[in-house]
């Protein structure tokens, strides 16, 4: 029966993630101009570009392109079948980390200098956003004595309760992984120049509908990684969900021009204080509360 | 219409224009008149590119720039001379490093003439080009392009 309900987590994830994922985005950019005093595109307008692109000529700046952002597609939904399966923590965190490379090596495979760049910034995002994953990983441990996502969903007090450093610095990391803000990263979605979407700049039509797919199935993991920390109370964690999204949309319209340096140093320093903290309190109080 | 007439995406490229057209491409971005309502989205990048715009008489220093670009958009691509200069040469037609319009250079297929265009009609010609754009995908589509 768990096999059967493992299965079911996954397929449904893999189905139905791209859909929410992509009226998330779409309402996201209805927000966002309502923010701006404009009357903003329609809900679909994510699947209108996605479809768009699908239709387009296949130019490569290097052929390989089309593999390596395969593999970013699949590792991120791999990862994501992992999650809501049920499975190790770990391996979700390890499996998005290694998606990334993939659309790294993609961006480095085009040999031009905005690609150059844009693949430098993604490292330094994955770079910045890989230890509060990690750190979430293993205060999870801590407080159910496994990694596993089917005994963490089973335990009968929230984590929120032990871990709320931990789940105020991931919050602060949604901002990185939302691809929002700072304007400068790797692939923010307001295209204004070469730098800003730099990742992207030599992907067109096909691969770069995979990596904005791949997108939205991110989107969906580190939201469900949110509400792990509501396991006892779903209902509550859906809220605070939604409430930490619409948070982000409003962080992204205040703070237009964060660059990277900035982000590395306050991204750094609220996981190191909030989350770092907060592990080591629960070590200190006794570790494995079970 | 297919999805290729709801989410026009634009490369915006300055052949010696005056600046005059383009800041009237950019007013037609803001809240005002706010064109993402039809989903269009102004990447700056020719690999992502449907619709060129191009504003100015394209002269001898930027034509092979010109040429570049449009040869970076995949198809199904088109092509919007925006203002007089783009479209004909305007006043600057018979200089000596003046090649006189974009459609000297690369092929057009709206022209939305104007000094400076308004964003009115610059909005209109967008919405011209994607009844062409729509032709030209169902001819992607059919492998008449690739």
């Amino acid at each position: 029966m768990n096999l059967v309900m493992a299965a079911a987590g996954a397929v449904l994830f893999l189905i139905l993630a791209p859909v929410i994922g992509g009226l998330i985005s779409g309402v996201d950019r209805v927000l966002t101009a309502r923010m701006q005093s404009r009357r903003g595109p329609p809900v679909l307008q994510p699947f209108y570009d996605i479809s768009k692109l699908w239709h387009k000529e296949r130019a490569f700046a290097n052929p390989v392109e089309m593999i390596l952002t395969s593999g970013y597609l699949v590792l991120i939904a791999l990862s994501g079948a992992i999650l809501f399966s049920g499975g190790d923590l770990l391996l979700v965190v390890f499996a998005l980390a290694l998606s990334h490379t993939f659309l790294i090596l993609a961006a480095y495979a085009a040999n031009a200098p905005y690609s150059t760049v844009g693949a430098e910034r993604e490292l330094i995002g994955v770079m910045v956003a890989e230890p509060i994953l990690i750190l979430l990983a293993a205060g999870f441990f801590m407080v159910t004595g496994s990694f596993f996502v089917s005994d963490i969903l089973a335990d009968t007090t929230s984590a929120i309760v032990y871990l709320p450093g931990v789940f105020l610095a991931l919050f602060a990391v949604l901002t990185l992984k939302l691809r929002k803000s700072p304007f400068d990263i790797a692939t923010s979605h307001h295209a204004h120049q070469e730098l800003v979407k730099g990742v992207t700049s030599s992907l067109s039509g096909r691969t770069l509908a995979k990596v904005e797919l791949a997108h939205w199935y991110e989107t969906i993991i580190i939201l469900a990684m949110m509400l792990l920390f509501f396991a006892a109370n779903p209902i509550l964690g859906i809220i605070v969900v939604i409430i930490c999204y619409f948070l982000e949309i409003l962080m992204d319209n205040l703070f237009p021009r964060v660059t990277w340096k900035m982000t590395v140093k306050s991204l750094w320093t609220i996981t190191l204080i909030l989350g770092a903290t907060n592990i080591a309190v629960l070590g200190i109080l006794g570790g494995v509360i079970v | 219409m297919s999805s290729a007439g709801k989410s026009p995406w634009l490369l915006h490229y300055n052949a010696s224009s005056c600046n005059g057209c383009d800041i009237e491409i950019l007013a037609a971005l803001t809240p005002l008149y706010d064109v993402e309502r039809f989903g269009i989205i102004n990447t700056g990048n020719p690999a992502h590119a449907d619709i060129f715009v191009v504003t100015g008489s394209v002269n001898e220093q930027n034509k092979e720039v010109l040429k570049n670009l449009y040869d970076q958009i995949p198809e199904p691509k088109v092509v919007l001379a925006v203002g007089i200069c783009a479209s004909s040469g305007g006043v600057f037609r018979d200089c000596y490093n003046v090649s006189g319009g974009v459609d000297t250079i690369i092929p057009v297929d709206v022209y939305v003439p104007g000094c400076s265009v308004r964003p009115e009609a610059l909005i209109e010609g967008v919405v011209k080009a994607l009844g062409v754009l729509e032709e030209k995908r169902a001819a992607v589509d059919n492998g008449g392009l690739r």
